[in-house]
């Protein structure tokens, strides 16, 4: 039954909740600490060891990729609820915070790539990637 | 006309539903004109940032589109309980063996770029005047991602503009993530897949790894991807917990 996928996932995070604020209160604060990130770890583990079984059917799989499949348009209404108004007096801040992560990431791909045994750069593409990339979209 | 402003609230979580529909309708004709280069999610979140300016100058109010009577799912279906319910379905399908097949310098990539990304962001906002550890943490929380940013300032009980402006620092992020990566892709050593994953690792915005990466070679996207899909979920857990404590040591 769907139900069980959404009961599954609904309990890894009813106890990814305790746990994260029981931490929260082990550190001497009233927050949730990292509680979403348990109840991925749990659904992670669980779901695998149900499905290492075949105790987890189709249909209660279908429960929890349907809301994995919102998560985008979830987001996207998360963002209409933002309070921009009031962020848009400080622009420079999320462009400097934001392109300053991504312009460190750049740099970093060839150091720590180098960590890994050297691995083979694919064969050129015969087109242009932005061709074959929009030919595909059609 | 009052029977059509019926049938729109009387039921104002499938209005949303609707309304964030044609949203990612719209986002997906902008996409087609730029020819994939940018991601429609990140187009549609552009467009959701947009209408949450409009609703807020024309309501005054803080949530946005939200504010607006005839809009008022959005502030359920963007709410916390569906927003953190749907990114743990997310982590449905995450194999702890594919990560490890990644390998180690995708774990390390992971790890740097959630560190180096908080702490960018969290100086940043110092910077700027939020030199409280709950601000810097949801900043900082924000130029890791745009997800991670609003949990972390949700768990911290930031105010609602930091939360904005992390948001804000996240799609900075993950716009030029996309934007750039076709044109940085040769410089940065990305042609192979062991270089995706780390690539995936260190951008950490799932939309952005994902049209970035179909933008330089769409061969490389599933390697980029992989490792992309833990970094939120790490960085949910890393930086309301650790990431704030060790600014709380910094700040006070």
């Amino acid at each position: 039954m769907v139900i069980y996928g959404l009961a599954l996932m609904g309990g890894c995070m009813v106890v990814g909740t305790g746990l994260g604020y029981l931490i929260g209160h082990l550190v001497g604060i009233d927050a949730n600490i990292g509680g979403v990130g348990i109840a991925m770890l749990l659904l992670v583990v669980l779901a695998r060891h149900l499905m290492d079984r075949d105790q987890l059917s189709k249909l209660a799989q279908s429960g929890i990729q349907f809301w994995s499949a919102m998560y985008i348009p979830i987001v996207v209404a998360m963002c209409a609820r933002q309070n921009v108004v009031a962020a848009f007096g400080a622009g420079a801040l999320a462009f400097i915070a934001g392109l300053g992560a991504v312009f460190i990431g750049f740099l970093l791909i060839r150091p720590i790539s180098a960590l890994s045994p050297k691995s083979e750069p694919l064969p050129p593409l015969n087109e242009d990637p932005a061709v074959a990339v929009a030919k595909e979209g059609k | 006309m009052d029977i059509l402003i019926h049938a729109v609230t009387k039921y104002p979580l499938v209005t949303a539903f609707v309304v964030v529909g044609i949203i990612m309708y719209v986002a997906t004709l902008i996409g087609k004109i730029f020819a994939g280069r940018i991601h429609p999610s990140a187009i549609a979140i552009v467009i959701g940032l947009i209408l949450a300016y409009i609703g807020g100058t024309h309501t005054g109010g803080k949530h946005g589109l939200a504010d607006v009577s005839l809009f008022s799912g959005i502030g359920l279906m963007g709410g916390s309980v569906f927003r953190d319910f749907a990114i743990v379905a997310t982590a449905f399908g995450v194999k702890l063996e594919e990560l490890k097949k990644a390998g180690l310098p995708g774990v390390v990539a992971l790890l740097v770029s959630i560190v180096l990304s908080t702490v960018i962001g969290a100086a940043t906002a110092y910077a700027f005047g939020y030199t409280s550890a709950v601000d810097m943490a949801t900043i900082g929380g924000g130029a890791v991602t745009f997800i991670v940013g609003p949990v972390t300032g949700n768990a911290l009980g930031a105010s609602s503009d930091v939360i904005a402006l992390s948001v804000a620092a996240g799609v900075v992020k993950s716009i030029s993530v996309m934007i750039l990566t076709p044109f940085l892709a040769k410089t940065a050593g990305l042609d192979n897949p062991s270089a995706a994953a780390v690539y995936g690792g260190l951008m950490g915005s799932t939309s952005g790894v994902a049209a970035g990466l179909a933008a330089t070679d769409a061969r490389l996207v599933p390697y980029g991807a992989l490792t992309a899909t833990f970094y939120t979920g790490l960085g949910c857990l890393l930086v309301p917990s650790v990431g704030y404590m060790a600014l709380v040591a910094l700040v006070g």
